[in-house]
């Protein structure tokens, strides 16, 4: 097993260091769909972080015994089965969540950072720390989501986790609300502002022009 | 066993193996996390009837709804009661399957559901419990295309099956905030109060632009504002389940006093 340190930067380097979302620019989609609610981000950040982490674990498993002519199909077919497990767990415990959730459940498969993960680093590392990458590389995207989420939610509909912080004009308060932030374009946008402001701070992460 | 990773052998190897595992493992999870997912499904349809009806409080959702609600199978074509049960009835299923189902075309498909099932599911609320016989609320299942998404509701209407108690949209997929405000129970109260139907028995809701609607009027109610399609929607649902197609020929059984003897 590795040392402290390096466990440290495996499992938080991916939130601000080398955010999945903000960093590499991946999974987008899903980071547009899923954010109107904190409730729905939280249970997405969820999903993805456990069929990240047992997805690097089980294709580090066997690493070593995948032919390299069918590698992407092996690693489908791992990140697929668990994301059909993940989804008939969210309807059995979960059903309301679920119900808002469905279709983007189902399409963890094609998230980019599952894939990713799966080969630039499990295919390469032992199981132990594959797993804590596939947590680390969650956690990133999951507190993206959430930041995205709070602000959407919050000057969308004036709600967080569903609770009313800001009472909106058409319930008799002062808040009107901003439709835009309830529209896809909005969640570029903000992501777009999070990717400069995180820039401005580490401009390690600029690219060379 | 293999001397090469990238043998023939060996691929086909890795391949048949992980299938199987993987399908073993997906197919336990479906198998054994079903009945949790049958039920949870089945309680949330029960909390809507209740929440439609206003009978929904703290408490065992399925005490609940076995004191309170009855549930009956309705023949759509003649709006007959059929002798079915309706709990081994899968209203889903069967307006989807040709051989349970009528297709809509044309001007028919005002709701844009392409096929409508021939027996649908009603439920009688009763808000001193069922054994008192005295009927509260019929809660109908209406179905109807948004902009995104088919959008289902239970309507609840007034004993003389008119009067609408209630409507609760309690699946769609339209824009959140926008469209999917049909859900908003600040929104669904304003039709509470209004007639489903006219003098004449025609569907008579109207779904007017946001502020334009009378409130004085005994049909009008206001739309959703950024959510026009959304809206018409809403619209098509009720021209098309209070219509011909839809419930009329039940709802006219029940104002001639079928349920009397039902």
């Amino acid at each position: 097993m590795a040392s402290a340190k390096e466990i440290k930067t495996v499992l938080f380097g991916p939130i601000f260091a080398n955010n999945p979302i903000a960093l590499q620019v991946l999974g987008i989609c899903s980071a547009l769909a899923v954010t109107t609610k904190m409730e729905k981000a939280l249970v997405m950040g969820i999903a993805l972080t456990v069929v990240t982490a047992f997805s690097n674990l089980f294709i580090s498993l066997i690493r070593n015994h995948i032919p390299s002519s069918v590698r992407i199909i092996v690693q489908m077919t791992i990140i697929a089965s668990l994301v059909i497990v993940v989804d008939q767990v969210l309807k059995a415990f979960a059903y309301n969540v679920a119900k808002e959730l469905s279709v983007f459940v189902g399409l963890i498969i094609t998230n980019c950072i599952v894939m990713g993960r799966a080969e630039a680093y499990a295919m390469k590392t032992g199981p132990g720390m594959s797993f804590l990458d596939g947590i680390g590389n969650g956690l990133g995207y999951s507190v993206l989501l959430l930041i995205v989420a709070f602000i959407r939610e919050l000057f969308g509909s004036g709600t967080l986790f569903g609770v009313e912080i800001l009472p909106l004009v058409s319930a008799g308060g002062w808040y009107q609300p901003m439709g835009m932030m309830l529209i896809a374009p909005s969640a570029f946008i903000i992501i777009g502002l999070l990717i400069w402001i995180l820039r401005a701070f580490r401009p390690e992460q600029v690219e060379k022009a | 066993m293999f001397s090469n990773n990238d043998s023939i052998g060996k691929t086909f190897f890795v391949v048949i193996a992980l299938c199987l595992v993987c399908a073993i493992l997906v197919s336990t999870a479906a198998v054994q996390l079903r009945p949790k997912q049958v039920e949870n499904k089945l309680l949330d349809s029960q909390k809507n009837v209740l929440a439609v009806t206003g009978l929904l409080t703290e408490g065992n959702i399925k005490e609940l709804y076995t004191k309170h609600i009855q549930e009956r199978l309705v023949d759509l074509n003649t709006g007959e009661f059929v002798d079915m049960t309706p709990a081994s009835y899968d209203y889903r299923r069967a307006m989807k399957a040709p051989e349970t189902s009528i297709r809509l075309e044309g001007a028919d498909d005002k709701a844009s559901i392409k096929s409508r099932a021939n027996i649908a599911p009603v439920y009688f609320a009763y808000n001193e419990g069922v054994d008192s016989g005295k009927l509260s609320a019929i809660v109908l299942p209406v179905h109807g295309y948004g902009l995104w998404s088919t959008m289902h509701a239970f309507l609840a209407l007034d004993n003389d099956g008119n009067t609408i108690k209630g409507i609760n949209y309690y699946e769609q997929g339209e824009t959140a905030g926008l469209g999917g405000e049909v859900q908003n129970p600040k929104w669904t109260a304003q039709f509470v109060g209004k007639k489903l139907l006219d003098e004449s028995g025609a569907p008579a809701i109207k779904v007017m632009k946001p502020g334009n609607a009378n409130p004085s009027s005994a049909y009008e109610v206001d739309g959703l504002s950024g959510a026009t399609l959304t809206s018409n929607g809403v619209q098509n649902t009720f021209d098309f389940w209070a219509g011909a197609k839809g419930f009329a020929p039940f709802l006219t059984k029940v104002r001639d006093g079928a349920l009397n003897n039902g």
